[in-house]
């Protein structure tokens, strides 16, 4: 820009952008009780903060690869399809994946159906099989238009659903977390297990993508 | 649940969301109050989370439904296709059975 060069080459370039504020500095009444509640546990010997540390620590190393495990077992055993629609939680344990007292349904996409999931009221997520939420997912953007406009949020997302196929979207409202099983795409009828996981994003199991063979 | 009312619906029920604007921890959400529907499944029996919200115990349990709603029932102005459809847990005691037709 031509204005930072008004007083001669030989000055200095020195930009003094306004400093900004820290983000983590603001004690709000939410983080003031989860401080005193933390401590107060800790002080009753209850948790120590070596264990919270550790379970943040979990919570912040789980990611999608483990839903991904789940949907491509079910895309090469049929068997195994069936049992996970039927009750996901039991599928998921089957396959060694620890999902606690967390309810899961599986929902499958077809040639005639695509599913999206959504919490309207909070921000429910299979965090068990998907890690952390990506933050779009927890905006009040996301979440208001979802259950209103999903083909025009799809879209934004570069997912176009032809009308002949049915869109559900679920609102995750109370007791049950959802898991899109998207499609297995064409042409991986030779792939191994290990392989077609790897096709299958976090996107693709929130509804919001397809699984795709680009995606390896 | 020793505690629990006994599930009234059925898959396939046809039923409507009360209409109705409690205050406090509500799991209905607001866009779906008033609107009919058809019952999908019965996710099982849990304590009434309006009443764990303030830390009293949520008995008795009620039944938890996911209840299936065409998208033109939601929202009139609707601009996709006649069979999209959205899916709600919705808590027994939010719903009542749909009316017949005289």
């Amino acid at each position: 820009m031509s204005h930072e060069h008004e007083h001669g080459e030989e000055h200095p370039h020195v930009h003094r952008y306004p400093p900004r504020p820290d983000q983590d500095d603001t004690l709000t009444y939410y983080r003031a009780m989860e401080a005193a509640v933390r401590e107060l546990l800790i002080d009753k010997g209850i948790v120590t903060a070596e264990d919270i540390r550790r379970q943040v620590e979990a919570m912040d190393g789980r990611d999608a690869g483990r839903g991904a495990l789940m949907v491509a077992r079910a895309w090469v055993d049929q068997a195994y399809r069936k049992r996970m629609l039927a009750d996901g939680s039991a599928a998921a344990e089957e396959i060694g994946l620890d999902v606690g007292p967390l309810k899961l349904v599986v929902v499958e996409n077809t040639p005639s159906v695509h599913n999206v999931i959504v919490c309207t009221l909070c921000s429910c997520y299979p965090r068990m099989l998907l890690g952390l939420p990506p933050d779009w997912y927890k905006s009040r953007s996301y979440r208001s238009r979802v259950v209103r406009e999903p083909r025009a949020v799809l879209a934004e997302f570069g997912t176009v659903i032809p009308d002949d196929v049915q869109i559900r979207v679920h609102d995750s409202t109370a007791d049950m977390r959802y898991l899109v099983a998207p499609m297995r795409p064409e042409g991986t009828e030779s792939w191994s297990e290990a392989e077609l996981a790897r096709l299958v994003t976090r996107d693709s199991m929130i509804g919001v993508a397809l699984a795709d063979r680009a995606a390896r | 649940m020793d505690d629990a009312v006994a599930p009234r619906f059925h898959i396939g029920d046809r039923v409507i969301v009360r209409e109705a604007y409690p205050l406090g921890h509500v799991r209905t959400p607001y866009y779906i109050r008033g609107k009919r529907g058809v019952i999908e499944r019965l996710c099982g029996v849990f304590s009434n989370p309006e009443e764990l919200a303030y830390a009293r115990p949520g008995t008795p349990a009620q039944p938890l439904y996911r209840v299936r709603f065409l998208q033109h029932d939601v929202w009139p102005d609707y601009a996709g296709p006649p069979a999209d459809v959205v899916e709600v847990e919705i808590y027994q005691h939010w719903l009542e059975p749909e009316e017949r037709a005289p």
